[in-house]
């Protein structure tokens, strides 16, 4: 963002909103009541027993809380911009953590899943995505082509294409293609099904995206290039799509991690994807939390591996500019 | 011996490059271009001049085919321009074109710039092209800018690489629309010294500008156009001292203010 020169002063540091601020945590503090936990036990001293503080105790712990609270926000406010960003990223981490924390998790079990929730979890996800992906984007590519050209197969074609696959729920177009495509006489196993409804779906989303980019370019610039002598396939290969691509990025890559995760409507086919193990292995032992989370944190990473991929590629664009 | 070499010189130099006849053009329903009839002769330079909307953007686009001409006839080096012809790369190829805005590539450098023509279109060597591109960026007096990009350069710098770019397809005609119209006024001269020296080169040369100075000095010809039709064309002297049409005599009073 373009950032001004001149520095308001902090809302943090003007009296009226630090009280306001106090008073409504305190309130919000109250309203949830903390003296049944870990924090009313440390009150112990100062209130007594937690079960029967009563009102003096919910107002202690509240307010305890509420300092805590807003003594940090000021000292992080007081920081630098980077420091700010990495303190308050740990911090929610670690509250994220807590909460995991909170219901009581067998780490044990974990261990003994995670081989194979990696092992072919991960890997089927990953397999699925990463097919699918190439398949959309070559799918975006035509789709995208074609929509701007003037052939009125291509154009119709095209068109009702992404109104069709932008406007059906993904479950239900895995659903179409799994089970009618049998009744058709074509089988399918459930990979590939699955496989196929992402790309359809995901390179209808795309080829919008390719198209609003590839007419985002100036039109001066297939004048130029005709006025020089250019076919149309090398005015795109070498002018258009070079100019296209960096704008077309960071959406596209927002379509990737979105794919990566509806990859997990996989597993209502029993595909043995990340989602399906999540929910099944911890079934039998009633362990459900402890798989959810673990899936919930792979997909996490996979997909911060994800942005850092796409950042990188952006700064490279945005270097070459 | 000397006579006859003359004499065919005199007549390639008589056969028009360019002809058209009766052109006419519509955009929808408004009409562009009326009855254009208009011959240009092998280094010949033409000015082309008018009012604002008169169609002077509309008549030399027709001539690489930019836009398409309804009715009437266009000849590029007596080949016809028409919407079912196969070779218009060919005939593109022979005619350069300079835009207002310069129109470069902005995410090639500029002798990526002046070698796309040549090493893509032409299937010259990229050592060839690019020994060309240099030779060009010379002689419109940028070649210590190559390896930038051209948001890198001043208008009048990414002019002068636009007129280097056509000039390494080794065009036959050049075609200028305003190329000095979108530019700070200290740098409308580097534009023109450039233009002036092209054409004392011999370069047949359509330029569509407001730059009288530059008319005066380098055409052969001035065409004034108003509402889409060619009201006179004559040479400078008289298209200057003794305009035939009011029109023309209000457009010259104003500009010449
Ligand atoms: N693509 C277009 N669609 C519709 N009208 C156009 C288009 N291009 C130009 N015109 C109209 O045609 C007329 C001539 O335009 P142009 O040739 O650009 O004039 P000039 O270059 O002399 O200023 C103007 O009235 C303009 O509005
Ligand atoms: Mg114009």
């Amino acid at each position: 963002m373009f950032v001004d020169t001149v520095i308001e002063d902090k809302a943090l540091h003007k009296p009226v909103f630090l009280i306001g601020l106090s008073v409504t945590v305190l309130a919000i503090f109250f309203a949830l009541n903390f003296t049944n936990t870990l924090f009313g036990e440390f009150l112990r001293p100062v209130i007594g027993d937690p079960t029967e503080s009563g009102f003096f105790g919910r107002l202690a712990v509240s307010l305890v809380l509420t300092i805590i609270f807003v003594l940090n926000l000021l000292a992080i406010s007081f920081t630098r911009l980077k420091v700010q960003i990495l303190i308050v990223w740990v911090e929610l981490l670690l509250l994220f953590l807590a909460f995991a924390y909170s219901f009581d998790l067998k780490m044990s079990f974990i261990q003994s899943r995670i081989p194979l929730m990696i092992s072919r979890g991960l890997f089927t996800t990953i397999y699925i995505s990463a097919i699918s992906i190439v398949i959309a984007t070559v799918i975006a590519v035509i789709g995208a082509i074609a929509k701007l050209s003037n052939n009125g197969f291509a154009y119709a074609i095209s068109s009702f294409y992404t109104s069709l696959f932008r406007g059906l729920p993904l479950l239900l177009q895995l659903f179409l293609i799994y089970k009618g495509l049998p009744q058709l006489g074509f089988m399918v196993d459930a990979v590939p099904a699955a496989i196929t409804a992402l790309s359809l779906c995901y390179g209808a989303y795309m080829t919008e995206i390719f198209r609003a980019g590839i007419q985002s370019i100036p039109k001066g610039q297939w004048e130029a290039s005709r006025a020089l002598g250019f076919k149309f396939n090398l005015i795109l290969r070498k002018i258009i799509l070079p100019q296209a691509i960096p704008i077309i990025i960071p959406p596209t890559g927002n379509q990737f991690i979105a794919m990566l995760k509806d990859s997990s409507l996989a597993s209502v086919l029993g595909v043995w994807e990340l989602m399906y193990l999540a929910r099944t292995l911890g079934q039998r032992d009633f362990r459900h939390m402890e798989m959810l989370l673990t899936a919930a944190m792979i997909y996490w990473a996979l997909t911060i591996v994800l942005e850092v991929i796409q950042a990188r590629i952006e700064k490279k664009y945005k270097q070459k500019s | 011996m000397m006579d006859t070499k003359t004499n065919i010189q005199n007549n390639t130099e008589m056969t028009p490059v360019i002809s058209l006849k009766g052109v006419n053009k519509w955009y929808g329903d408004f009409q562009a271009l009326s009855n254009i009839d208009l011959e240009i002769k092998l280094k010949e330079k033409i000015v082309i001049c008018g009012p604002s909307g008169s169609g002077k953007s509309t008549l030399i686009r027709c001539i690489n085919r930019l836009e398409a001409h309804q009715e009437g006839k266009i000849h590029v080096s007596g080949i016809e321009l028409h919407e079912r012809m196969k070779d218009i790369d060919i005939v593109r190829q022979d005619i350069g074109m300079v835009f207002q805005n310069f129109n470069l590539f902005p995410h090639l450098t500029v002798l990526e710039n002046c070698m796309a023509g040549p090493n893509w279109v032409r299937g010259i060597e990229k050592n060839e092209a690019k020994e060309r591109a240099i030779a060009m960026l010379e002689q419109v007096k940028i070649p210590e800018q190559a390896d930038k990009y051209p948001d890198q350069l001043s208008g009048g710098q990414q002019q002068r690489v636009a007129i280097a770019r056509s000039l390494c397809m080794q065009p036959k005609v050049m075609l200028f629309d305003e190329p000095t119209s979108a530019l700070d006024p200290e740098m409308v001269s580097e534009v023109l010294d450039t233009m002036i020296e092209l054409a004392n080169s011999g370069m047949t040369m359509i330029c569509v500008t407001h730059e009288m100075g530059f008319a005066r000095q380098v055409a052969d010809r001035i065409v004034f156009m108003a509402d889409g039709e060619i009201v006179e064309q004559n040479t400078p002297e008289e298209f200057f001292n003794n305009p035939q049409h009011d029109r023309t005599k209000v457009f010259l009073d104003q500009i010449l203010k």
